[in-house]
């Protein structure tokens, strides 16, 4: 039997042929593939403060479910303001005690041995990450935990060639530093923040999302096997009241914070006047631009990562597609052949391309903005593939004809959601893909090398992906421009965010 | 008989051009010894906005010149400066501060502009990197300008640390909005004078006279600055935090007791980076 079937098409390809159309339909059921190691979950975690476990003043904890199924998978420690407190003495006692005291190169080994520990143990952190946050296990399994291990790896290197950082200056650690993470990518910003933080000789307390705690806290069993003097990183989970505490406490000379822009401009005003060094990295809403000349098929394939990537809960996914009018047509009709063979469902199954969405929360905004570009008379298009019962989930989603002034071209959906817009000419591409308040990214899709020279010149954006989209390292500053936020993580550039001159 | 002499009616340099302040209200600037100036135009709110869309629409012509060019017009600035520095010295004087101190600040401001000018085309080759990521492209970190920056240097001295804390903003192609010495204005209008002869586009520096506490709140507030860099009170500096927050901007505060303009370390390349964003681009490697 015959799966490819020819579809009759308005638009047709360069050589006068339509684009052949995959039916995967119901011709075969795939059989589960589930990952099967063992994530090593607790039942209940505690806080991590000074080096040990401990329970909450309060002694309350919370539910951390697995979204894929709304199964209980652990319960997890509530810290109020006083367990914040303690977080912060013991950070503050480990910098002034031992932490600023010791050589670079010690330091440099303790940031060696995690990143080690954290690849003995890849795979449980890999399944721990998607039943905790809902992403497809073939994502935490090739991307987040080797990256996170990348992540330490590169930076514990750093840590006894400071003189090299800032050329001409000399820099010195700040001393304590609070760190509040999302949920997108639990392991990976956890890595993002503490790397550079401990390396450049800042002690660190950190508050993880509250849906997805649990990998910070296997983390924690890390940092304890490797003998990291205690105090050095602890660890408060909670909602957003802690968090707020985190930002907000008076020994905390620095604060990052990677989520939404909402909650940072909260933060900004709290802190304004403080004196507090700050890195926000905020929203994003990413034009993906393709150009005529661009390689098709690899486009697409890029433009599907660029927004179906963790299920489209990533600051700089691609979520606005601007595609050159020529090949406008032919792009979405590959793009809606390409996402009708995406697999929708449990993430910790091998075969699966879109995973959970990661809360009730999302999936209920997602849902809002949805029908919001329906309204405002965009044209929706969703694969019709069949969701688990349970669960929270959404269809890849691709809406054409979308204007500007479209509320899902200009708000972020963190969402498996396309926007598709078209343009005729390169300042065309430039003045809409700018046209935001956002800045953390762009895709340029074109096979002129001087043409992406020029985009990446152009476009107001702090990382600019050239026929490729969704890429990280950690020697690759990252962060964004305008109300994406500022300061960079990676690299160079953004250790030095970690340290004064002195 | 002594001859009448003409007395100058100081304006602000704004958008390459001399200005009266839109709502046209002045204040009155006595020198030292307390014998009547001039009349002073009080810029207002609107006059920062009008500011702002100059600086704005200089913005990328500025941003895209060559370094070597921005370098040299940056040079040619000093020239200006050293050309009449006797008149800026004077100005200085006449407001109070003391001879030597002002001799030596006026040559250190031109000193501070030719070591900015010798940084145009240097600062990216130390503060850009390439990236050496784990995977077949190639990578690399530029800087670029943030834009149009909001720039509250301290009242006094009422020139050099005007001149420290703006010429590492434009040297990478920012555009500047600042304000004068609210005590000493006149050294700052005397300096838009030089500005107006020294190659530099209209609108990359603007700078306006008046009063903190009216411009202050729309310095905070305006989203087309993409920076404040400001030497305040705690207060003032409270407020342009909070203001910042709205559009998310870029805050850099000095603390103007603890900063020696006339010291060397008062200058140095992270001076430049305080108003460049980073961008990264990763670029496929392939046939």
């Amino acid at each position: 039997m015959s799966t490819l079937a020819s579809e009759k098409k308005k638009s047709s390809s360069r050589n006068g042929r339509a684009a052949p159309e995959l039916i995967f339909g119901d011709l075969w059921e795939y059989d589960p593939s589930p990952e099967t190691a063992d994530p090593k979950l607790k039942s209940r975690y505690e806080l991590f403060i000074n080096g040990e476990f401990v329970a909450p003043k309060s002694g309350k904890y919370f539910d951390s479910i697995n979204p894929a199924n709304e199964l209980k998978l652990a319960e997890i420690a509530l810290a109020g303001a006083a367990d914040v407190e303690a977080a912060y003495q013991a950070a503050q006692n480990a910098f002034d005690k031992t932490w600023s005291k010791l050589a670079g190169r010690e330091r440099a080994k303790y940031l060696f041995r995690i990143a080690r520990l954290l690849q003995d143990r890849a795979r449980e952190f890999a399944v721990a990450e998607t039943l905790d946050g809902g992403k497809p296990i073939k994502e935490s399994r090739d991307f987040d935990v080797p990256m996170a291990a990348a992540h330490f790896f590169y930076h514990a290197g750093w840590a006894d060639k400071l003189e090299y950082v800032a050329p001409g200056a000399r820099v010195a650690p700040l001393g304590v530093v609070g760190q509040v993470i999302p949920w997108n990518f639990p392991l990976l910003m956890l890595a993002w923040k503490i790397a550079p933080a401990l390396a450049m000789g800042n002690c660190v307390v950190l508050k993880p999302a509250e849906t997805t705690s649990i990998t910070c806290l296997k983390l924690a069993e890390i940092i304890r096997d490797a003998g990291l003097p205690p105090g050095v990183v602890n660890f408060v989970t909670g909602a957003g009241e802690v968090g707020a505490a985190v930002m907000a406490h008076p020994l905390a000379a620095k604060v990052a914070f990677t989520g939404s822009t909402e909650v940072g401009k909260i933060i900004m005003r709290s802190l304004a006047g403080s004196g507090k060094k700050m890195t926000m990295e905020l929203g994003g809403k990413a034009a993906n631009i393709v150009f005529d000349d661009a390689p098709l098929d690899q486009a697409v394939e890029g433009i599907v990562n660029g927004i179906f990537f963790n299920q489209g809960h990533v600051c700089c996914a691609g979520s606005r597609l601007l595609v050159h009018e020529p090949v406008a047509d032919q792009v979405i009709a590959k793009l809606k052949n390409r996402i009708r063979v995406l697999r929708v469902g449990d993430p910790i199954d091998k075969n699966t391309d879109i995973g959970a969405i990661n809360s009730k929360e999302q999936l209920r905004k997602i849902t809002e903005l949805v029908d919001s570009g329906v309204k405002e008379g965009a044209e929706i298009f969703q694969p019709a593939c069949r969701l688990p019962t349970k669960g929270f989930y959404f269809r890849p989603t691709i809406f054409s004809d979308v204007t500007m002034s479209h509320r899902i071209a200009r708000e972020e959906i963190f969402g498996p959601v396309l926007s598709i817009l078209t343009f005729r000419t390169v300042d065309e591409a430039i003045e809409k893909a700018n046209n935001t308040a956002y800045g953390l990214s762009a895709g340029v899709w074109t096979d002129k090398g001087s043409r992406i020279l020029k985009m990446s010149t152009e476009l107001k954006a702090g990382v600019v992906w050239a026929n490729t989209y969704n890429k990280f390292d950690p020697t690759s500053p990252f962060g964004g421009y305008k109300e994406s936020g500022f300061g960079r993580e990676g690299g160079r550039q953004g250790l030095l965010d970690y340290g004064k001159l002195a | 008989m002594n001859r009448l002499t003409i007395t100058k009616t100081p304006k602000p340099y704004v958008g390459g051009a001399f200005i009266r302040s839109e709502s046209g209200r002045t204040f009155s600037l006595h020198d030292a010894a307390g014998n009547f100036f001039a009349n002073i135009p009080q810029c207002t709110r609107k006059d920062l906005r009008n500011a702002v869309e100059a600086a704005a629409k200089a913005g990328p012509g500025w941003a895209k010149r060559t370094p070597y060019n921005r370098g040299q017009i940056l040079y040619r600035l000093g020239e200006m400066l050293e050309a009449r520095r006797r008149e800026m010295i004077d100005s200085m004087v006449l407001f109070g501060c003391d001879k030597n101190r002002a001799t030596k600040g006026m040559e250190i401001s031109i000193d501070r502009l030719i070591y900015y000018a010798g940084w145009a085309d240097k600062y990216e080759q130390v503060l850009g990197s390439v990236n050496p990521v784990a995977a077949p492209y190639f990578n690399f970190t530029v800087t670029e300008p943030m834009g149009v920056v909001g720039l509250i240097a301290p009242d006094r001295p009422p020139l050099l640390p005007l001149i420290s804390l703006l010429a590492p903003a434009i040297v990478s192609g920012n555009t500047v909005v600042a304000l004068a010495s609210e005590h000493m204005p006149y050294p700052a209008i005397l300096f838009g004078e030089m500005l107006a002869t020294s190659d530099l586009p209209g609108g990359v520096v603007n700078i306006l006279t008046g009063f903190r506490k009216e411009l202050v709140p729309t310095f905070a507030t305006h989203t087309h600055l993409r920076a404040i860099v400001a030497a305040v009170n705690a207060d003032d500096r409270k407020a342009l935090a909070l203001g910042a927050a709205e559009s998310v901007k870029r805050t850099r505060f000095l603390d103007a007791a603890e900063t020696d303009w006339f010291a060397d370390s008062a200058q140095n390349l992270y001076a430049i980076r305080d108003t460049l964003e980073f961008k990264t681009t990763w670029h496929p490697v392939g046939a």
